[in-house]
């Protein structure tokens, strides 16, 4: 019979909202970037540059935030019998999907998570951007309501279902083994790492702190479901407020965290690692909102999908990773100084190639 | 026979989107809902039931999931 999941009722959201809306805050506290205690969009970007997939010399850190949501997410899993690997869906969508979010969300300059805590750090351009991603994921509920589907998965071996946990593993042994150096004056390379000196890239956390926060939040949004863009399409699509109640909670408890370490500066102007465009904060967001509502999950909830043996997430993770590296290489990414040089042409090509994947994959009744 | 909604291996929303048009469109009483994992079944119930539906049976059969709703 049903065994109780506590997280999955509507208390267990909220305090899963909160304790996130703690641990975030507090990770800028301890040296994360500013308004950036955690972002899944920039942490993976980080990890691009990190591997040396991208040269921004600001934005290169191995972020150990990103391997324990994956990790925590498996340990969760597997001790609830929940790890199940699953593959087979349209994984070169997914993979395309994943790219346009990335390069989309470094327009706007933050993934979800990040635009939350951004509005809870008093910085107004994000709701710009989360009315983009609004209207995003309206837009993608638009095409699930006329059938859209990227079809069904299916059952894989247990070496598939563990291919990205591995992946993070890995790369939690590269950071072990080869830590930041001291006393450096520009990027460099510490063994097969990249590492900035100036910019967030070079704002973090101790490594044990990033990393048990990492495990902890992987493990409870496993338990929990938590999903951003989950909270705005199931409002709009069913009129379900379960897992926007967790949202909000994040966003409540971020904001009196913020203000009780003084890291709370409300305005437009001069936001940290922000622009105030407008146009491109609302477009961006909403180009990305579209791409992860297409693909079934926020950034972070696709990392805890890949820590629950989803290859087809997985995918998704290696596609952010990927767009990542193609931002920073092309000039798509936004800046505090603005635009990035071809940026307006990604959003207008990824909002292109979402729709046309919307519309590609109607499944008549 | 309960009206049927197959949804193992689609991920969210549509396991609770084709059971939503399933309350919507079926003339019968009961509806069984496969689902693949424990993540949908969660979402199937709570949807179910936000339509006034109660939750008589939900198994592990094998795999995966399957869920009875009543109206």
């Amino acid at each position: 019979m049903t065994r109780k999941n506590i997280f999955a009722t509507l208390g267990g959201i909220v305090a899963v909202g909160a304790i996130i809306g703690v641990l975030a805050p507090l990770l800028q506290y301890y040296g994360n970037p500013a308004n950036m205690g955690i972002c899944v969009a920039c942490f993976e970007r980080d990890i691009a540059g990190a591997i040396g997939l991208h040269t921004a010399g600001v934005v290169q850190y191995l972020r150990p935030e990103i391997l324990g949501f994956v990790l925590g997410a498996l340990v969760a899993a597997l001790i609830f019998r929940e790890f199940k690997p699953s593959g087979g869906s349209a994984p070169m969508t997914r993979f395309v999907l994943g790219i346009i979010a990335m390069t989309s969300a470094l327009i706007f300059l933050g993934c979800p998570w990040r635009a939350i805590l951004r509005l809870a750090g008093g910085d107004g351009n994000a709701i710009l951007g989360l009315a983009g991603l609004a209207a995003g994921v309206w837009i993608g509920t638009l095409f699930f309501r006329k059938g859209y589907s990227l079809g069904r998965s299916y059952k894989q071996s247990m070496a598939t279902g563990l291919m990205l946990p591995l992946i993070m593993l890995g790369l939690l042994v590269l950071r072990l083994m080869f830590p930041p150096l001291e006393g450096m004056e520009a990027a460099y390379k510490s063994g097969v790492l990249f590492y900035s000196v100036q910019g967030p890239g070079a704002a973090y956390a101790p490594l044990g702190i990033a990393l048990a926060a990492g495990l902890g939040i992987g493990f409870l949004a496993q338990r929990s479901r938590f999903c951003t863009m989950g909270a705005i399409r199931d409002l709009i699509l069913f009129r379900h407020l379960h897992l926007m109640a967790g949202l909000l909670a994040l966003l409540a408890v971020a904001l009196v965290v913020n203000i009780a370490l003084g890291q709370f500066n409300p305005g437009f102007e001069g936001q940290p690692v922000a622009h105030t465009l407008y146009f491109w904060n609302f477009a961006g967001m909403l180009v990305a909102g579209l791409a992860f509502a297409l693909a079934g999950g926020c950034p972070g909830r696709q990392l805890f999908m890949s820590g629950e043996g989803n290859s087809d997430a997985g995918v998704f993770v290696i596609g952010m990773i990927i767009g990542a590296a193609l931002a920073h290489n092309w000039g798509l990414a936004s800046s505090p100084a603005g635009l990035g040089a071809n940026g307006a042409a990604a959003a207008v090509i990824g909002l292109l190639v979402c729709l046309g994947i919307g519309f590609a994959n109607l499944k008549k009744a | 026979m309960a009206h049927k909604v197959d949804a193992r291996g689609l991920a969210c929303p549509q396991p609770v989107l084709l059971t939503m048009e399933a309350i919507k469109s079926t003339s019968q009483s009961e509806i069984e809902v496969l689902v693949d994992n424990e993540a949908s079944r969660e979402n199937v119930s709570r949807a179910a039931q936000s339509q006034g539906w109660s939750v008589t049976q939900s198994d592990e059969v094998g795999e995966d999931f399957r869920i009875l709703i009543k109206k």
